[in-house]
């Protein structure tokens, strides 16, 4: 390696003439240049990760609406996707139609680990089976954004809750919320 | 007594294993290796602590990006140049040999079948100048050819491959929920219910802190 051949080492005697001979060895230096800048190319450009999912599995769509189940108002937890990164919560039920329904008390807070996931993890105490309605607030051009419906579902992931529904914001929703002025 | 001399060794050293780990290194990442292809769209998908990665292959990513444009990609390049084919043959447009090479060859496209064929006459830069102003594969009730693609390919892909497609949405985060939902109902219409939101990982809550 490394060697540079000697060249023209003929002695300048006018001998025999014989078949000259070269040394097996050549120079490799070029090519571990190449070599090692292919290594470091391929090292640099080369990426192993790769993506990270979280799988969402829907429920098939009933067109006869003949099965959904009914939710009691012990159980259900109702999650709005606010704007601006706001979640509100309530419990039980929210229908103002019906006047022995109490209104519920909505309360707001965020996405913060001592935030939506302390209230979850407090109501799994208190009912063993709560049942998340997770509702994504959509209204007069605003809305909730994609990131925090993945936020909302990693938090059902991490607070090990199985029940949770994905569904859309009934008009009652959106009326609690105005006035309730959070 | 003679003079002890010290024994000089050669300046050169055996560089033969070194070289031989260099070419192993080098065929190793040029075999694993796997450049980035050029996405129409750039999307920052949001973080979740879920670790399960993506599906190797027969992917159809869905990408939604944050002006509710969804762009369709699709890996296996045979399946994509059927779904084509399936597509501009319901909308009575048809395709040259080399549109269709063109196509098989782009990683994502948001365009309507409409204007498919002009875009894919543009060469590379061309085409990257145009990303931004796209209108993205509609996905309206009246003119879903967003879901058209979807069951084209995954038609496709089973006559071809024997393998079901897996669906991937890919979201920014900053896009809306209602367009992510829409894609998704519009999904679950026919019959599909299994999605794999992209994210990136974030670690995972420390025991005490969260539970």
């Amino acid at each position: 390696m490394a060697e540079i051949q000697q060249k023209g080492g003929d002695s300048g005697k006018g001998g025999k003439k014989r078949a000259k001979k070269s040394s097996t060895k050549i120079d490799m230096t070029p090519m571990v240049d190449l070599a090692f800048l292919l290594l470091t190319f391929f090292m640099l450009t080369t990426t192993f990760a790769k993506p990270n999912v979280m799988q969402l599995t829907m429920p098939v769509k009933d067109k006869t609406h003949e099965d959904d189940t009914q939710i009691k108002a012990s159980e259900a937890v109702n999650i709005i996707l606010g704007p601006e990164d706001k979640v509100y919560y309530y419990f039980g039920l929210n229908n103002p139609n019906d006047k022995s329904v109490p209104k519920p008390e909505l309360k707001v807070t965020n996405y913060s680990q001592t935030g939506i996931r302390q209230v979850l993890l407090a109501r799994q105490q208190q009912q063993p089976q709560p049942v998340v309605l997770i509702k994504p607030y959509s209204f007069e051009g605003k809305e909730a954004r994609y990131k925090n419906m993945v936020d909302i579902l990693d938090e059902m992931n991490i607070t090990n809750q199985k029940k949770y529904a994905l569904v859309d914001i009934p008009k009652a929703d959106i009326d609690l919320i105005k006035d309730s002025k959070l | 007594m003679p003079k002890v001399k010290p024994h000089r060794t050669s300046p050169s050293l055996d560089m033969t294993p070194m070289v031989d780990l260099a070419f192993l290194l080098v065929t190793f990442f040029m075999l694993t290796t796997q450049f980035r292809p050029d996405e129409a769209v750039v999307v920052d998908t949001p973080s979740s602590t879920s670790d399960l990665v993506a599906p190797e292959s027969d992917i159809l990513t869905l990408t939604i990006d944050k002006n509710k444009r969804v762009f369709v990609g699709i890996d296996k390049q045979p399946t994509k140049a059927a779904a084509l084919q399936a597509i501009a043959a319901r909308h009575g447009i048809s395709f040259t040999p080399t549109q269709i090479k063109q196509f098989s060859l782009m990683p994502n496209f948001g365009v309507p079948i409409e204007q498919l064929g002009s875009y894919l006459d543009k060469d590379t830069e061309q085409r990257k100048a145009l990303n931004k102003g796209l209108p993205g594969v509609p996905y309206d009730s009246l003119n879903n050819q967003m879901i058209d693609w979807v069951l084209e390919a995954r038609k496709a892909n089973i006559q071809n491959f024997k393998k079901p497609l897996y669906m991937v949405i890919k979201g920014d985060a900053g896009a809306d929920v209602p367009t992510v939902q829409k894609v998704i109902k519009e999904l679950q219409e026919k019959n599909i219910n299994r999605f794999n939101l992209v994210t990136s990982l974030e670690m995972k809550p420390v025991a005490g802190a969260g539970k």
